[in-house]
């Protein structure tokens, strides 16, 4: 159970990097979600399964669409351009 | 390197140490509080409802539930007094394409029923009225993704919301004719559908007020007028 506990961990760091890395903003969000998938699992292994529900439904569904939806709304203005 | 990434940079390392420092206080998968046991123990007689995470959010913390929900419910109005009303009028929006308006349509049923399960299975399995409440509002808000102009009818969603919460608050003045406010009634086998007394009725309105007001958020940010 520990390497899933060390995978899940590691899954989140790299979406979690990703994140910061990503140009694409919808491809970021979408690496955002993936931290909280991988959260949501890390939930389920510490035995937390109420919270590992709502942590997927919040962190990947909603906050997920809510994002999408910003940056869709946003248009040109949301582009990233460092 | 500029004075605000190392003031950032400082930052991260003084929270960095702070948590560290609580980290360390902690031993891994032993709880500091020692109210877990007794709760275990005692709660299927109890309150009677299978999953003891229930029994905990809903009758031994029923009042941080409540309080939770008058903060969602402040935090929706102040949203939505800061969105202003939702008037359709502005730019018209063109629909999604193909894709999404076929998975909107597809998803819209299974989320409804994956929704509901958990609502109503909140006293047996993991979940509840938060989480099915939170499916139920994605499952209203992906076909407004999909068509836009449609919205959301907020007359529905202000009705749902306001009973709800009002069956919410009245089931919890009933328990003062039991052991007190927010007292539950038990009733029923242990791990059956009908259980937990009024523990199913309570997370049933609890996932309608929080479904209504975050689809009616939602709804609300997606027809917002350009400013």
């Amino acid at each position: 159970m520990i390497w899933l506990l060390g995978l899940s961990l590691v899954v989140m760091l790299a979406a979690a990097f990703a994140v910061l890395l990503l140009r694409d903003l919808l491809a970021a969000i979408a690496a955002a979600s993936v931290v909280s998938l991988a959260l949501s699992v890390l939930f389920v292994i510490l035995r937390a399964p109420d919270v590992a529900l709502a942590e997927a439904a919040v962190g990947t569904g909603l906050s997920g669409v809510l994002l999408a939806y910003t940056v869709h709304r946003l248009g040109a203005a949301g582009r990233y351009d460092p | 390197m500029r004075g605000r990434d190392l003031a950032a940079l400082l930052f991260l390392a003084g929270l960095g140490a702070l948590l560290a420092s609580v980290m360390a206080e902690l031993g891994f998968g032993n709880p500091p509080l020692r109210a877990g046991g007794p709760i275990l123990e005692q709660s299927p007689s109890q309150v009677g409802a299978a999953n003891i995470v229930t029994s905990v959010v809903l009758a031994y913390r029923g009042m941080d539930t409540l309080v939770e929900l008058t903060i969602l419910f402040t935090a929706a109005t102040a949203a939505g007094m800061v969105l202003g009303q939702g008037t359709r009028a502005g730019r018209s929006q063109s629909p999604a394409g193909f894709i999404l308006s076929t998975a909107a349509d597809a998803l819209f049923p299974f989320l409804l029923v994956l929704g509901a399960y958990i609502i109503l299975h909140g006293h047996l399995t993991p979940g509840g009225g938060f989480q099915g409440g939170t499916i139920l509002a994605v499952a209203f808000f992906l076909p407004l993704l999909a068509q836009p102009n449609a919205g959301i009818d907020e007359r529905i969603t202000t009705w749902v919301e306001g009973s709800a919460g009002a069956a919410f608050l009245l089931i919890a003045l009933a328990g003062l004719a039991g052991d007190g406010f927010m007292a539950p009634f038990p009733g029923g086998e242990l791990g059956e559908l009908l259980s937990a007394g009024s523990l199913p009725v309570l997370y049933l309105a609890l996932g309608l007020k929080v479904g209504a007001e975050l689809a009616g958020l939602m709804g609300r940010l997606l027809t917002e007028d350009e400013a």
